[in-house]
């Protein structure tokens, strides 16, 4: 048999079994079942327009502002990180590794019920404050990485010029160094936020009032009250709506950064 | 010896005693050197012969394990000077460059400017401009570094460390990344300067330079000075026979 003969009848066979195993799922699903509890035309009719207006809406505010504050905590857990005093070092790591350690859900749930009974405290936005903090807390442990990871990036030349020209150490961090680090790490900041996005639906564990609702915790409490399935899936839908064009955006920029080196 | 003006005021460049480890690694051991104001002095010797970190220890660049470093009469290896007062009088122009890759050619040469000598920014950009037509690039001050050549990179990272005002300049293998053709470039405004009286510190390859623009030529290997003194006279009749030995294979 020719290679070639030999590579097309492989490849044939691949195809035959997986077209096989289509067929058989196909005919072993219950499709009017499947189109009833998923894909129920009306109750997506009743979702609407919460779905978007209040829902997604809520799921991206949590999450930027999550991302924000994280972000900023972050670049202070860096700049710790890389400071030549050892102390500071110490509770970087510590806080990254504790933080980096423990399932966001379980911070969620410390922050909304344990620390306003154990400080007397209660966050701006109450509850969903909270947890909006926990993330920003667990988001910024994962960030510091990455903001770290990107500052030693800029090669030490940088840093050797600015110093030569007689700027002082702070200067020189923040108009030669984080400008370009910051650029280094916008592909795996944005993978970041895709990661958060997703994150923000632990806060479904939180009770939350009608219009605190991000998009699982709307989708769920639909699915108890209208007894179907749908809600997940529009929730779903509307999740791949955000997160797809952002994953997108990624590989371009990454393709960009590799062109540009 | 020196064929510039010989001011009777104290050296611009003080060494004395130095030594520079990098871990077990001795690559300075025991430099006395100094240059005065208005000289010209190239630094040439093998790679690994410690002419690079003699050149980065004179702004402290690198820390010097031990000896003293006197700039213009001011102690650098005083933790108590302010390093970065001193080095704002000290260019320093790099084998690779270093133009900041995010910012324009003309904000290259004023951020300093601004942060570090606090003018304003209109100054800092008629500062800029004089210096940018001075190494013959006026017409690029919006271009992004990317977008230039070798030599104009260069030639721009000259004109940066220029804008200070500087009282001298350290040049660490000026042309050395440098395509051939892009070298002469870069010689031609490191001649003009000299011609100016700049006081100038040059580690370099380039012979032709140190012979027909220098007024000393040290020759260092393995950490010491070995030869000093007038270019001719080194290049052409060299004493030691480690000079011989490298200037036969370099040249």
């Amino acid at each position: 048999m020719k290679r070639t003969t030999r590579t097309r009848l492989t490849r044939g066979i691949l195809y035959a079994v997986l077209l096989g195993l289509v067929v058989a799922a196909g005919g072993a699903a219950d499709w009017a079942a499947i189109r009833e509890n998923f894909f129920d035309t009306e109750v997506m009719r009743q979702l609407w327009p919460d779905i978007v207006t209040v829902a997604a809406k809520n799921t991206l505010i949590y999450t930027i502002l999550a991302f924000s504050g994280g972000l900023a905590l972050s670049l202070l857990l860096a700049l710790m990180k890389l400071s030549p005093v050892a102390p500071y070092r110490w509770i970087a790591t510590a806080y990254i590794e504790f933080f980096r350690g423990l399932p966001a859900l379980l911070v969620i749930i410390l922050f909304a019920f344990a620390v306003p009974i154990a400080f007397g405290w209660i966050p701006p936005g109450g509850t969903i404050g909270a947890g909006v903090l926990a993330l920003v807390v667990v988001s910024a442990a994962y960030l510091a990485e990455t903001v770290r990871a990107g500052i030693q990036a800029v090669p030490k030349g940088q840093v050797e010029a600015a110093r030569s020209l007689g700027m002082n150490g702070t200067w020189t961090m923040v108009s030669v160094v984080l400008p370009q680090a910051l650029r280094i790490v916008i592909p795996p900041l944005t993978n970041e936020f895709v990661l958060l996005l997703k994150d923000s639906s632990l806060l479904a564990i939180i009770g939350a009032s009608a219009s605190e609702r991000e998009l699982t915790t709307f989708s769920r409490d639909s699915l108890t009250s209208l007894s179907n399935g749908t809600p997940l899936i529009a929730a779903a839908i509307m999740y791949l709506i955000i997160t797809l064009p952002l994953t997108r955006v990624v590989a371009r920029l990454e393709r960009r950064t590799l062109r540009s080196r | 010896m020196t064929t510039s003006q010989m001011t009777t005021s104290e050296p611009a460049i003080e060494v004395h005693n130095l030594y520079k480890a990098f871990g077990d690694n001795e690559v300075l051991k025991g430099i006395d050197f100094d240059v005065n104001p208005g000289q010209v002095v190239c630094v040439i010797g093998p790679s690994g012969s410690g002419k690079s970190t003699l050149l980065r220890c004179v702004n402290r660049l690198e820390e010097p394990t031990s000896g003293q470093i006197v700039i213009e009469g001011i102690d650098i290896t005083d933790p108590e000077t302010d390093i970065d007062e001193v080095r704002s009088r000290i260019g320093m122009v790099f084998q690779q460059f270093n133009l900041f890759p995010h910012l324009n050619v003309l904000r290259n040469l004023t951020i300093a400017q601004q942060r570090v000598k606090r003018r304003g920014k209109d100054e800092a950009i008629d500062i800029a401009r004089k210096n940018l037509e001075k190494v013959g690039l006026a017409d690029r001050e919006d271009a992004y570094p990317a977008h230039l050549s070798g030599g104009q990179q260069q030639r721009v990272a000259i004109a940066r460390a220029l804008s200070m005002d500087p009282d001298m300049m350290l040049f660490d293998e000026p042309t050395s990344a440098l395509d051939p053709e892009l070298v002469g470039d870069v010689l031609e405004v490191m001649k003009q300067l000299a011609t100016e009286g700049m006081t100038m510190m040059v580690v370099t390859h380039e012979m032709g330079f140190a012979r027909e623009v220098g007024d000393r030529l040290v020759f260092m290997d393995d950490g010491v000075i070995v030869e000093d003194g007038d270019p001719k006279e080194v290049l052409g009749n060299p004493q030691q026979e480690r000079t011989q030995l490298f200037l036969s294979k370099v040249l």
